[in-house]
């Protein structure tokens, strides 16, 4: 599949940003999150919303037609795109009304109805990032995508880099870092982990082949001629490949810049306190998602290319 | 009615003339036009609704070049309508055609990812999604004869190679060719029960190959020279 730069900016800046405002919240609703005021709280929240909305707005650029973009709200009963929008959508008016609720009480326990729409506000977010995974887990024709670990996928690397930039606030803004350090550690070797169950998983192909896709299984099939002298728009979509030793060191830059190396700035952060690694730590993490995530659509392959001479997907 | 085509993996010659009437017919036709870009550059592209490939399938003396030609196969589980996050993209009731409303349509490109043969192209200078609409514009036209109430890219087969009719019908052209001559679905594992047909190439026997014999010796050759040659 071809790796569009504002579908890879949109899923790793909303993962994060998202993660940010459910990690928050889940931790300001169990009692505080540790080392940091109401004040801070409402800076990381909002800091959230901001790169959460920063991807919104870069996965509208993927659209072709985007004046028909409100449309996207009118088949949620079938389609996890439409679900990811309206649930995206519907964020805005709870984290606002949190806002607000924030504003006027100072406080998310102060009275039912802001602790109400903190719960809603984090389980819309959690929502928006399930169903953006949902929306690749859901198509059948690419089975490197077609399994129930990309939306867990998603969802951790969305908390784990939410939990590594609310450490980073956390440190910024002077606050012990030890019990949000300890977490982010957990979530990233948590995420690192489901990375590696997904990459081990894609290892073999496994699915339809030539044979079938030309009703032709009694021998070996190769494509003559495709019948084009130029390019189309399936070759540009579907056909991207990158060439094998380039996948193989980039996997190896998302285990380094993803997760080992962040990994070892927050231990670094534990045992020193100094804010400067937990900064390091945050632009690690979201260079190697940005890879991470190119790295999710070039090792995917749709079944089109079967079509073109491939022969196994 | 379940409106689809038959294709004879058999007698299609891989000529390119149905793409061409598809591609003439339908760049004036409901979801025109077909654009093209650079149609006058270097590496002319453009939007098409029906592509021939061409495969060699077995390895030699046992091989044979088989085209398959492929658009929108009309799918009974079209996922690629049930993506679709604004609605634009339908499965009629009536006859199972899959279309796309182009006043609807954003250009997310998600329902081009959920077709697994290829089907939907998007039109990059409209920004809409474009696909075969089984000449829906053409088929129902009661100002034609009608005999010519059928899809361009069957009308053209110079090779009566491509049958157009309604499978839901038993006695119908087309579900007699797919019981006789057990004709077959694209990818049947996927499950997505493409309406089209192929009907796959006869069972005959290779013709038989010449098989030439050895050039002769050197030493022969030479008498053979000297016999023609030598005068007595």
């Amino acid at each position: 599949m071809h790796p569009a730069l504002s579908v890879i900016v949109f899923t790793v800046a909303s993962g994060a940003g998202f993660g940010l405002v459910a990690l928050t919240l889940a931790l300001e609703l169990l009692g505080g999150v540790p080392g940091l005021g109401a004040t801070g709280v409402l800076w990381a929240v909002a800091g959230g919303v901001v790169l959460a909305t920063a991807g919104l707005l870069a996965s509208t650029l993927h659209l072709a037609n985007p004046k028909n973009a409100w449309r996207a709200f009118m088949r949620f009963r079938s389609s996890w795109l439409s679900r990811e929008a309206v649930f995206s959508v519907l964020f805005y008016p709870v984290i606002l009304l949190y806002f607000a609720g924030m504003w006027t009480h100072g406080a998310t326990d102060a009275t039912a109805w802001v602790y109400i729409a903190a719960v809603a506000a984090l389980l819309l977010a959690a929502a928006t990032v399930f169903t953006t995974g949902m929306i690749y887990a859901s198509l059948r024709t690419i089975p490197q995508w077609h399994s129930a670990l990309v939306p867990a996928n998603y969802l951790l690397l969305g908390v784990a880099s939410g939990a590594v930039l609310l450490t980073g606030i956390v440190a910024i803004s002077g606050g012990g870092t030890e019990a949000v350090g300890q977490l982010a550690v957990t979530l990233v070797v948590l995420g690192g982990f489901g990375k590696a169950v997904y990459y081990y998983w894609i290892g073999q192909p496994q699915g339809p082949s030539i044979n079938t896709a030309l009703g032709m299984t009694r021998g070996r099939v190769r494509l003559l001629e495709s019948g084009q002298s130029a390019p189309t728009f399936l070759d540009r979509e579907f056909g991207y490949q990158a060439p094998a030793s380039q996948l193989r060191w980039l996997r190896a830059v998302v285990y380094l810049a993803g997760f080992l190396l962040p990994l070892g700035m927050l231990l670094g952060l534990l045992a020193t306190g100094q804010a400067a690694y937990a900064v390091l730590a945050v632009a690690s993490m979201l260079g190697g998602l940005l890879v991470e995530r190119w790295l999710f659509f070039a090792e995917a392959r749709h079944t089109v290319n079967l079509f073109y001479g491939r022969q196994r997907c | 009615m379940k409106l689809g085509l038959v294709i004879d993996m058999d007698t299609c010659v891989g000529c390119q003339a149905c793409v061409v009437a598809c591609k003439q017919w339908n760049t004036s036709g409901t979801l025109g036009p077909l654009t093209d870009y650079t149609p006058y550059g270097e590496s002319p592209g453009g939007v098409a609704f029906n592509r021939v490939r061409s495969y060699e399938v077995d390895v030699f003396p046992h091989s044979k070049t088989v085209n398959m030609p492929m658009s929108c196969m009309h799918c009974e589980t079209a996922e690629c309508v049930t993506v679709c996050p604004t609605g634009a993209s339908y499965k009629r009731e009536e006859d199972g055609i899959v279309l796309v409303d182009q006043d609807k349509c954003m250009g997310c490109n998600l329902c081009a990812w959920a077709c697994p043969y290829g089907a939907r192209e998007l039109d990059e200078a409209e920004g809409t999604m474009k696909k075969c609409t089984l000449c829906v514009d053409r088929i129902y036209d009661e100002l034609l004869p009608e005999a010519d109430r059928q899809p361009a890219c069957v009308l053209t087969c110079p090779t009566g190679a491509r049958h157009f009719g309604d499978f839901d019908d038993p006695e119908s052209g087309v579900s007699r060719l797919v019981r006789e001559r057990g004709g077959q679905q694209s990818l049947p594992e996927m499950g997505y029960n493409p309406v089209n047909r192929y009907l796959p190439p006869r069972n005959r026997p290779h013709a038989d190959q010449h098989r030439g014999s050895a050039p002769e010796g050197l030493a022969e050759r030479l008498k053979g020279w000297l016999g023609l040659s030598v005068n007595r």
